[in-house]
């Protein structure tokens, strides 16, 4: 079993750290996993993007061509990366910034107005936090308790407060129901 | 009794230098200022790419052959991997002014704790007497055969003035070996850019302008004529910047 | 201890440090520099030193002058930068001094791209600097063999007093992948007598130079080396052999086209055809007795490269002609994919009788 994940989107929106979570998550689950961000020029003109593959076989290569899930927060990273999902795939995306809807029906899409709740939560940068809740609850890759703890436990007894908003970003996002 | 002796921190080995060429004697002088220190057991040389490429065969103390201009960065990693040994480069204008600029001006900048022993003969010894970024305007070498001129080859670069911007310099001093009040006071140079060095001062380098005689085409006595008349005028001998007397040693913020 | 996720590049820098290396001098280029930010954060807490020099010419010269008083010592780049150090390392082979160098390689010539490439083969192998010489040269795979690779570069350096190259690339320096540090294994620094960090009156003074105007003493010297690469040749080579003792199709292929051919390889199987892996670790040694072994079994060879054909030809040295070897890559920073080399596997099995 191998899940082929890309991250797309706007530098600030959390999709490196987010693609580490995946991929730790992974790890302390025995995956093969590798991580593999986009580097170069391109970040300066504000996109970013990361490829996360878990696999209970051996990673040939950390590039992804086509993957079997997309995850884009922002209109840019969706018209790049969509057309590549491979079919049967899944689409993820933030329906604040991404007004456009797919009309590929090889694919699942899932849309959730991530930026909105973010912000409506008070915390405009756990925007990846709520796609993160999101992700889990549609595709299963982990279970719901073990990433929100990878999630929260990362984060210093010090940062109670972070946890706690970060629990709170990905139940909304878990618990969204578009 | 004064025993005019050969210095225990140099080889007693023939050099290969020209007759009345210079770098004997400023061999000299930093061998004896090092058995002055006691430190030749603690030094470390850097030889350069150039007439002085040999060094190493000359000094008791532990040398190292740099590639062209890299003395400086050669330098840098002996220093910084054993900051209480004594690091010094030799180099002449081509190997420190031209192709080593970079290395040069970095080390400078950095106030790398080394000594530098720069050899200004305004010209290419090893080859054969090319032009150097040293070489006077006017100059005639086999590379400026009418003479260096401005709008062809460019200006001359005057090296301790320039240094002596650097805030990583601690002392910057242009001496002479013609004769033998400035051999006295090229010693005294040489010394204090070890004893800089000793003290943890920063960056010390002294400008020796040399002869030589076979690439200028003059006899060892007008070779030193030439020093005195030519280059001492357009390179003027003294002390360029000396931290230290200055107000003290350099601050580490 | 767990494993830690952690990038190629950063992998590099940690196992230098708990190989005992204090010392790094760099330059920044992509897609490397994040082993200088490393050690520059690192070194300092370990007692020692990173140095941001003022060039990849600077920076190489600082690593011959800590090499040269005895220090491990290492540097990193990205290919236009180990071009640029290419003067140094002939110096530093010229006075047989231990030394870590790493290329995470970017597409080329000139300024190229910043995507992985294995381009610099070649370079790395044959010709890195000028003069009758050759560096060590390793090629990891994973970036738990980038780290352990590290510490083993340390070692081979310090035995044989050569530089070591690790020829890694943009996507194993940049991708992150679960390392287990606890898992490496070290070998302790040797003593090094013949340092210059001055004699302390107890010794003949030590003198490093690669310069001998002499014909008979620059061959003689020439030729003391020659026999440490006979050396080298006869102890150090390392390969992994996947599944080749009885394939019919062997393809060699080292670094990231190494896991990506061995996908290929696991595919091809699938299909019935006897496909088998060879993967230098060493590319300097080249694995050439175990090809030549091959020969005897397998019907064809498939390099598989990130560039136009180079290690192919040390492919078809070590076959000595008694076997088709075939290559098919991809240069200027693209990958192929695993599909890809399985087409190429088909291709040729179909030639095959």
């Amino acid at each position: 079993m191998t899940n082929k994940i890309i991250l797309a989107g706007f530098g600030g929106q959390g999709i490196l750290f987010l693609g580490k979570k995946l991929a730790t998550a992974g790890m302390d689950k025995d995956l093969n996993v590798t991580w593999l961000p986009s580097y170069g020029p391109e970040q300066r003109g504000g996109t970013c993007n990361c490829s996360v593959i878990l696999s209970d076989t051996d990673i040939s290569s950390p590039i992804i061509g086509s993957p079997d899930t997309l995850v884009a927060f922002n209109i840019q990273s969706y018209d790049k990366f969509m057309p590549r999902i491979t079919p049967g795939g899944r689409l993820f995306a933030d329906s604040t910034l991404i007004d456009k809807r797919s009309d590929r029906n090889d694919i699942e899409s899932f849309f959730v107005p991530a930026t909105q709740m973010a912000n409506d939560l008070g915390s405009p940068k756990l925007v990846n936090v709520i796609m993160l809740g999101f992700v889990i609850k549609h595709t299963g890759l982990f279970d719901r308790d073990y990433i929100r703890g990878v999630l929260t436990d990362s984060l210093p007894a010090s940062k109670a407060a972070l946890r706690e908003a970060n629990g709170r970003a990905f139940d909304a996002g878990y618990g969204y129901e578009g | 009794m004064i025993v005019y002796k050969r210095p225990k921190a140099l080889s007693q080995v023939p050099m290969h230098y020209c007759p009345g060429c210079t770098h004997g004697i400023v061999h000299r002088l930093v061998a004896e200022v090092i058995d002055e220190l006691g430190i030749e057991g603690d030094t470390i040389g850097i030889a350069p790419v150039g007439c002085a490429v040999f060094a190493y065969n000359y000094f008791e103390c532990d040398f190292i052959e740099a590639s062209h201009g890299r003395a400086p960065a050669v330098a840098t990693g002996v220093k910084r991997t054993h900051p209480d040994k004594i690091v010094f480069t030799y180099q002449g204008d081509g190997d420190l002014a031209a192709i080593g600029t970079a290395e040069t001006v970095h080390a400078s900048a950095r106030g790398e704790n080394i000594t530098i022993i720069f050899i200004n003969n305004t010209n290419y010894g090893m080859t054969g007497g090319q032009m150097a970024p040293t070489t006077m305007p006017g100059q005639v070498t086999t590379t400026s055969p009418y003479g260096r001129q401005k709008l062809i080859q460019g200006n001359p670069i005057h090296v301790c003035e320039m240094l002596s911007t650097l805030d990583g310099v601690a002392y910057a001093e242009r001496v002479a070996v013609n004769n033998v009040r400035n051999v006295r006071a090229a010693k005294k140079a040489i010394k204090k850019a070890f004893q800089n060095q000793i003290d943890k001062k920063g960056l010390s380098i002294v400008e020796v302008l040399s002869t030589c005689p076979t690439n200028w085409g003059m006899s060892p006595t007008d070779a030193l004529k030439f020093v005195d008349e030519k280059m001492i005028p357009f390179y003027p001998l003294g002390v360029y910047v000396d931290r230290n007397a200055m107000g003290g040693d350099q601050d580490d913020k | 201890m767990a494993k830690v996720l952690i990038k190629g590049n950063e992998a590099v820098a940690e196992a230098a440090i708990r190989s005992g290396c204090r010392y790094y001098f760099g330059y920044p280029i992509t897609p490397q520099t994040e082993i200088a930010e490393y050690m520059a954060k690192k070194m300092p807490t370990v007692g020692g030193l990173c140095l941001q020099a003022e060039s990849e010419v600077a920076a190489i010269n600082m690593v011959y002058g800590a090499a040269a008083s005895g220090v491990r010592v290492m540097t990193s780049s990205s290919s236009p930068g180990i071009s640029l150090k290419s003067e140094g390392v002939s110096y530093i082979v010229g006075c047989d001094l231990p030394c870590v160098i790493l290329n995470v390689q970017r597409g080329g010539p000139g300024l190229g791209g910043i995507q992985p490439a294995q381009s610099d083969y070649y370079q790395a192998t044959k010709a890195l600097g000028h003069g009758d010489m050759h560096l060590f040269v390793l090629a990891p795979s994973s970036v738990q063999e980038m780290a352990q690779l590290t510490a083993d570069a340390f070692g081979i350096a310090d035995k044989y007093r050569m530089p070591v190259l690790i020829l890694a690339d943009g996507a194993l320096g940049q991708m992150m992948e679960p390392v287990d540090f606890d898992a490496l294994h070290f070998t302790p620094e040797p003593e090094k007598p013949w340092a210059a960090n001055g004699h302390g009156g107890k010794r003949k003074k030590n003198i490093h130079t690669s310069l001998f105007l002499k014909p008979e003493e620059l061959e003689s010297n020439i030729l003391e080396r020659a026999k440490k690469y006979e050396q080298v040749d006869k102890n150090e080579i390392r390969y992994e052999n996947y599944l080749c003792d009885d394939a019919d199709i062997v393809i060699v292929s080292f670094g990231i086209t190494a896991r990506i051919s061995k996908a290929a390889v696991n595919e091809a199987r699938a299909r019935g055809i006897k496909a088998g892996l060879l993967r230098p670790i060493t590319l300097s040694p080249f694995p050439s007795p175990e090809l030549l072994r091959l020969a005897d079994t397998a019907s064809a060879f498939l390099s598989v490269e990130l560039n136009m054909g180079q290690m192919v030809n040390d492919v078809r040295l070590a076959v000595q002609c008694r076997r088709p070897v075939e290559f098919f890559g991809r240069t200027g920073g693209s990958l192929p994919s695993s599909e890809d080399v399985l087409e190429q596997i088909i291709k040729i099995s179909g030639g095959l009788k």
